[in-house]
């Protein structure tokens, strides 16, 4: 087991080491370098602007500048943002844990309802049911996440007013937690339509293929009751490739996320990233970029440790 | 006379027997195709793409209006209540169906074009990998595992504010961010399709390394490609829309049912058709895509050749 995680944690350096090195690129792709921000004041002059890449060290060579600013990633050292000078690390901790709050209660209910629709669509198949809820799923995957939003906000916030049109807490009210779960719950719909539609498909087919295995004949004909059979046998087994499949999810949580957040005004990182955009505020924007594929990556680590942990063979491969 | 031994190799395909019944050949095209009419959902969707099509190449003539014109003393027509104006004005005054059915053409082109820059990119990058194999796949697998990790939107954004936006380039970042899928699909069908018969047989005759991709490699690995292409379509218009919605895609007042949504928020009051018409056909453009995908898939599915 330790060897595994060892050797998983070995694997995921050179992802880190690449993910650095699109994201430095990625930087200097700016149309104007990265202080282009100083040229929009009239008054500094060219020579200045020398001065300026002097102290920065940007005039020293590429791969220097790479592994300074590598270096300064991963110790925690994310630049200063150009409007305001704060540490871009504290600006975007500051909206981690609303972005965390939302990806999580959203994959949660991915999890339970797309795992619940597709456990009973495999065992049912091609009943009324199986078929809906296939149908269902192509279709709930073609929303566009932002335009299930506002058709949301429309038929729940305007027309019946019964939920929040957005923001995590009512202004000037106790933000005591069953306010926030009122305002938690439309968004999280929302972001997790397309992964209940993703987590019921893979469910339907990883448990019909785990179905049909000898095994669970032998565990049918012992005389098994079904839901033994379903809990003790073909779940363990099908969930194998699930756990895959959350990790592979976590791209799209976040750029779900970042329009989600944009609708519902929600105070988190995604809706960071779009005030930077209109500012071009570039080292948050940078800095967010590279948080969250290092996320994604931890995360895939996560989830490749959990199935080892699961399934003994993957541990010996 | 590499075609000849390529000719000897299919005819020992044991696979496709059954199909030539009584002198009655039948290709696979056709084959396939009957596989495909089995699918209602796909065959609807293939309707309703090949609809989208000829509503967006006849946009020009089938708008009633120029989707530019605005006439801010008509602004907010409800739908269907106005004999000009079919679906309605939006905020500008601007008719709905003209700006839809432009904006529709608009939105289709990226959603192509991007397609096409990710086929190219992916196949590419997926037939030297499996081809070459070694450290070359190894670079090239590990690039695209990075390239994984970053999440789309994220990308696209800040690719967005880069450049001045314009359909094409707009397409290009797409598809730039895009390959990934297909380079793995193609590679995985190389990695098998290389230790088949008429491949080892053109390495024997000494056929060059590029004949040997583009004529007996890259023709076979058609199927998977052309199921990944009708889904990437799907992917790169939502993309667009994503894009286009947040304010860094189509810039208006060109129309892309992307940006008709950017201010339909502020709306709701006034007019809530202007949020509902223009994602409704992003929807069902996508589902289209995807239904006609998924059937594909089903109908060229290997596993199930009979």
């Amino acid at each position: 087991m330790f060897n595994y995680v060892v050797r998983r944690l070995l694997q995921a350096i050179p992802l880190l080491i690449g993910v650095s090195i699109i994201g430095f690129a990625l930087m200097h792709l700016a149309p104007g370098g990265p202080l282009a921000v100083y040229t929009l004041n009239p008054t500094i002059t060219a020579q200045d602007i020398e001065r300026i890449k002097a102290v920065f060290g940007l005039d020293q060579p590429i791969h220097i500048q790479y592994l300074k600013w590598a270096y300064g990633m991963f110790t925690g050292n994310w630049g200063f943002t150009f409007f305001g000078g704060r540490p871009v690390r504290d600006v975007i901790l500051e909206r981690m844990a609303a972005t965390f709050l939302l990806m999580g209660s959203a994959m949660s209910l991915a999890v339970l309802m797309g795992m619940f629709i597709g456990i009973l669509g495999a065992v049912k198949r091609y009943s009324v049911f199986d078929y809906l809820a296939t149908t269902g799923a192509m279709v709930a995957l073609s929303f566009p996440t932002f335009w299930f939003g506002l058709m949301t906000i429309f038929i729940f916030a305007v027309k019946l007013g019964i939920l929040p049109s957005g923001g995590m807490y009512t202004l000037g009210g106790e933000a005591d937690i069953l306010d926030r779960l009122y305002h938690l719950i439309l968004p999280t719909v929302v972001l997790s339509l397309v992964l209940v539609a993703q987590w019921s498909r893979y469910t339907r087919s990883s448990f019909l293929e785990v179905i049909h295995q000898d095994y669970m004949r032998t565990a049918r004909s012992k005389g098994l009751p079904r839901g033994k059979i379903l809990l003790h046998h073909a779940f363990p087994n099908a969930i194998a490739p699930l756990i895959a499949l959350a990790g592979i999810q976590l791209p799209w949580l976040f750029s779900g996320a970042l329009v989600t957040e944009t609708i519902f005004s929600w105070p988190g990182m995604g809706r960071l990233f779009v005030d930077s955009l209109t500012v071009k505020e570039y080292p948050i924007l940078m800095g967010m970029i590279m948080v969250t594929a290092f996320a994604v990556i931890l995360g895939n680590l996560l989830a490749d440790v959990a199935n080892a942990l699961i399934d003994p063979r993957i541990r010996l491969e | 006379m590499i075609d000849e031994v390529e000719k000897m190799a299919r005819m020992l395909d044991t696979e496709g027997e059954s199909r030539k019944q009584k002198d009655v050949y039948e290709t696979q095209a056709v084959f396939v195709f009957r596989r495909f009419l089995h699918h209602r959902l796909a065959v609807a969707g293939g309707i309703v793409v090949i609809l989208l099509l000829v509503l967006a190449i006849f946009a020009h003539v089938l708008a009633p209006m120029d989707p530019l014109s605005l006439d801010t003393s008509r602004r907010f027509i409800v739908p269907f209540s106005d004999r000009s104006f079919i679906l309605g004005t939006d905020e500008m005054g601007r008719d709905v169906l003209s700006r839809l059915l432009h904006g529709g053409r608009i939105s289709l082109i990226v959603g192509i074009a991007a397609m096409i820059a990710t086929v190219f990119t992916g196949s590419i990058i997926g037939l030297v990998s499996g081809f070459y194999g070694g450290k070359i796949d190894n670079i090239l697998m590990r690039f695209t595992d990075t390239m994984l990790c970053f999440p789309q939107v994220f990308l696209l954004l800040v690719l967005a504010a880069f450049i001045t936006p314009t359909v094409v380039t707009i397409a290009l970042i797409i598809g730039l961010t895009s390959w990934m899928e297909v380079a793995r699909i193609i590679r995985s069908q190389i990695l098998s399709l290389k230790e088949q018969d008429f491949v080892q047989a053109a390495f024997a005759l000494g056929a060059s390394d590029r004949r040997i991709m583009f004529k007996e490699l890259l023709p076979n690995s058609m199927a998977p490609v052309l199921v990944s292409a009708t889904l990437n379509v799907a992917n790169a218009v939502l993309m667009e829309s994503y894009i286009s919605f947040l304010g860094y895609g189509i810039q208006p007042p060109l129309a892309s049912w992307g940006n008709m949504l950017t201010n339909a928020q502020a709306y709701f009051d006034l007019s809530p058709w202007l949020a509902i018409i223009p994602g409704l056909m992003i929807t069902l453009t996508v589902m289209s895509f995807n239904f006609l995908g998924d059937g594909l898939r089903d109908a060229l599915d290997p596993r199930l050749r009979m």
